[in-house]
């Protein structure tokens, strides 16, 4: 169980860090097409960056800003994303992950439709890999009892 | 002691039987390797004029291996539902 340590030090620090770390996971992502990078990179830092605030605030402060639930849904909608574009170019008439025909319905030619299809999955990987990231995190730090294992760390912690 | 007599031996028969099989692999940086023959000349030559995605890496992971990479992503998201259905315990009221 991750219990409350609090250290300013650290505390201020993750304070700059976890944005920068945001940020620069989406960057990896968005430069997944014109240098090394991409969805399953860009993801793990996302998830990184959760990892970092657990560590260094506490389970219910990272939970404020993502909730379970919301991690959940995120874990499948993902690879919603991914077949879903791949999904809508067999229905545009082409194959499947056949971008190129994304382009009747975005207002581009084929050669950009291609480059948002691409961007469009690699969100999607991205989106599951974090969620997934986070998911398995919280299930090992927290022995699987997420809820529960904290309110018992709460009273334990009011009787000492 | 027997127990740890037969794994050291089983581990050195697993690695001996691997070892035989390198001996046929093709020699290292080989231009006349299959892999550089018909594989690696094809997405190298072709992926712009084919896919017009600049960067070949991507295009290899999104557009000629789009599937792989589809399920790639479903395999994460099945461990992550394996280590939730393992771990998770329901919620208490």
């Amino acid at each position: 169980m991750i219990s409350r340590w609090e250290d300013i030090i650290i505390e201020t620090l993750s304070r700059f860090l976890i944005p920068f770390m945001q940020t620069y996971s989406l960057y990896v992502l968005a430069h997944g097409h014109g240098s090394p990078g991409g969805g399953f990179q860009g993801g793990c830092i996302f998830a990184a960056s959760f990892v970092l605030m657990v560590i260094a605030y506490d389970i219910f402060e990272a939970k404020k800003r993502f909730s379970e639930k919301i991690n959940g849904v995120f874990c499948a909608l993902g690879v919603f994303i991914y077949a879903g574009i791949g999904w809508l170019c067999l229905l545009l008439g082409g194959n499947f992950l056949d971008y190129g025909k994304l382009s009747k319905i975005l207002p581009t030619d084929p050669i950009m439709a291609r480059y948002y299809g691409m961007a469009g999955i690699e969100t999607g990987v991205q989106i599951t890999v974090m969620a997934i990231m986070v998911s398995i995190f919280l299930d090992l730090v927290t022995a699987g009892r997420h809820e529960e294992a904290m309110e018992e760390e709460d009273v334990g912690s009011d009787s000492k | 002691m027997i127990k740890k007599i037969v794994s050291i031996l089983i581990a050195i028969l697993a690695t001996s039987a691997l070892l035989v099989g390198v001996k046929d692999f093709p020699n290292w940086a080989d231009p006349n390797q299959p892999a550089s023959v018909h594989v690696s000349p094809r997405y190298i030559e072709k992926t712009v004029e084919e896919t017009a995605v600049p960067n070949i890496v991507t295009a290899v992971l999104a557009d000629y291996r789009g599937y792989d990479t589809m399920f790639e992503t479903a395999v994460i998201f099945t461990a992550g539902v394996a280590v939730m259905m393992l771990l998770r315990r329901p919620y208490k009221k």
